[in-house]
């Protein structure tokens, strides 16, 4: 069972008249990598964005159908029908996100991996240090910082601020993880640590992952979706997709014919 | 030919630059002579009556510390509505509203404050000196949280609202502090522009020459002080404004250089 199914999906942003998304199927498999793929413009992010409702924070959008989500327990539920404010908290604490460019918050590195935590009513110290350690531990960033937890994340390199954002995401023990291009603002090394981190997550979360590079996908997901223009073009395992794809576009694609 | 006008215009330019400046050095070196020559340690330690300025000096920045626990909460509220809140005509409408304000005269501000203080309280008072300064340090507060919230990248309030926390938390908890420095530069540089106001207070507050802490009374107000000082007939009164005037950019010149230097270490 998939632990996020989109049902019939359409999403149109706000004073547009077209949809940027039409129709869509897909299912997010649980402890798995799903990868979405596709030339700019194609919808990818914009479908990200909808897992966990990240749009809402511009108002304005439509959204058709249904993105049904499954938990741990088999309780399911439609994403799209949040509306009260406990409820989007909630959401957020199960679907957690990493964004295109690392995002520290301007606090201490124990602060930033803590926030999450304290949000979801956690407030016994030794808790949150512990949570705070295994995120860290997690995340493999543990040994680089261990011994300066009360300094700024600012000061962190690149790929350890996207590693203390994956930590402080892992935190709250989600159930989804959303990676919204996690890479493309990182050196070649920090972007193999992440990847590895990213396929070691798997074991404890569902993973969506957008990306440009389709190396990237091919290296780490199990299943890929190809995109286009607001249709999904097709989606199977990442080696049936890159190997033996049934549409002609998504050969296109994959081979450099245009994208 | 092109290479001449060039160096004309140069010529011209810095012929200019050295006009502004030359001005402005007047202006400070006839400051630190005349001030300085009538400056003495006792002037912190009397008040007016006595021949000091100690009280108008701790009047003064009473009725600045007042009109900031005024300006600096409105200001940074407005500011944040605009930004963060604030959607279209309406937010655009408080931002242009702000911008006229910022240059209304403050003369006229001054008068504003004396028709609805003033009067209706019967007689100038410290509460009414402050609200007139508040009312000049309103608007560039707002512009100034205003614009350095916008300098916040939209990522680091979307990555808030991602783990789960509400729009008025990550605003409070994120972003504020992500603008944190910048907007503490620019109140300070509010401030530095407020305690060297006049007008807003030459009707509002008035002065006094006797130390108080009594806001419902006239208050003492080191820059109204100057120009009643400087409007006096007798030399000694003269030379004490030179004094006043002399301490009183030397505090504005510390407040704006730590603003700038904040701003230089933290960034």
């Amino acid at each position: 069972m998939p632990v996020l199914n989109i049902k019939k999906f359409s999403f149109t942003y706000p004073g547009v008249d077209h949809p940027s998304l039409k129709n869509i199927n897909l299912p997010i498999k649980r402890n798995a990598i799903t990868a979405l793929i596709g030339p700019s413009g194609c919808g990818k992010s914009t479908l990200l964005r909808s897992m966990n409702r990240i749009h809402d924070l511009y108002p304005g959008n439509k959204y058709d159908g249904k993105i049904e989500f499954i938990d741990s327990n088999k309780n399911v539920s439609n994403i799209l029908d949040i509306k009260k404010e406990n409820e989007f908290i909630e959401l957020r604490q199960k679907i957690g996100m990493i964004f295109q460019k690392p995002t520290p918050f301007p606090m201490s590195i124990f602060d930033n991996v803590a926030y999450g935590l304290k949000i979801a009513g956690i407030k016994n110290k030794t808790e949150l240090a512990d949570r705070v350690e295994a995120a860290l531990k997690g995340s493999a960033l543990w040994k680089e910082v261990h011994d300066r937890l009360d300094k700024s994340a600012m000061g962190l390199s690149g790929g350890q601020q996207q590693r203390l954002c994956i930590a402080r995401a892992v935190a709250v023990k989600p159930e989804v993880l959303l990676f919204d291009e996690p890479t493309s603002a990182l050196d070649p090394i920090s972007t193999g640590a992440i990847e590895e981190l990213i396929v070691e997550l798997k074991k404890d979360v569902s993973i969506a992952i957008v990306t440009h590079n389709m190396q990237q996908a091919s290296r780490i997901s199990d299943y890929t979706a190809f995109m286009y223009l607001g249709d999904l073009i097709e989606f199977d395992k990442t080696e049936t997709i890159f190997l033996n794809p049934k549409e002609q576009k998504t050969e296109d694609y994959i081979t450099g014919r245009f994208g | 030919m092109r290479l001449l006008v060039n160096k004309i215009f140069l010529a011209l330019s810095i012929f200019s630059a050295l006009i502004g400046l030359a001005f402005l050095a007047w202006i400070l070196i006839t400051l630190f002579l005349k001030g300085l020559s009538s400056f003495h340690f006792s002037l912190f330690l009397n008040d007016l009556v006595d021949g000091g300025l100690r009280n108008l000096i701790i009047g003064q920045f009473i009725l600045a510390g007042l009109a900031s626990a005024i300006g600096i909460p409105l200001g940074m509220a407005a500011g944040i509505y605009i930004q963060e809140y604030g959607q279209g005509r309406y937010a655009a409408a408080i931002r242009d509203l702000s911008d006229i304000m910022m240059s209304a005269p403050s003369i006229v501000i001054g008068a504003f404050v004396y028709a609805i203080i003033v009067v209706p309280m019967g007689g100038t008072s410290g509460y009414a000196g402050a609200v007139a300064l508040a009312i000049m340090m309103i608007p560039v507060v707002i512009n100034t949280t205003d614009s350095m919230l916008s300098l916040v990248p939209r990522e680091l309030r979307e990555a808030g609202i991602a783990l789960g926390a509400s729009k008025y938390k990550v605003i409070i908890d994120i972003v504020i502090k992500a603008a944190k420095v910048g907007i503490m530069t620019g109140i300070l540089l509010a401030f530095a522009r407020i305690i060297g106001e006049t007008a807003p207070l030459l009707f509002t507050s008035e002065t006094s020459n006797y130390f108080s802490l009594d806001l419902t009374e006239s208050f003492p107000s080191l820059t109204v002080s100057i120009y009643d000082l400087a409007n006096e007939p007798e030399e000694s009164s003269r030379d004490l404004a030179w004094a006043a005037s002399f301490i009183l950019t030397v505090l504005v010149l510390i407040i704006n250089l730590s603003g700038r230097f904040i701003t230089r270490n933290k960034k």
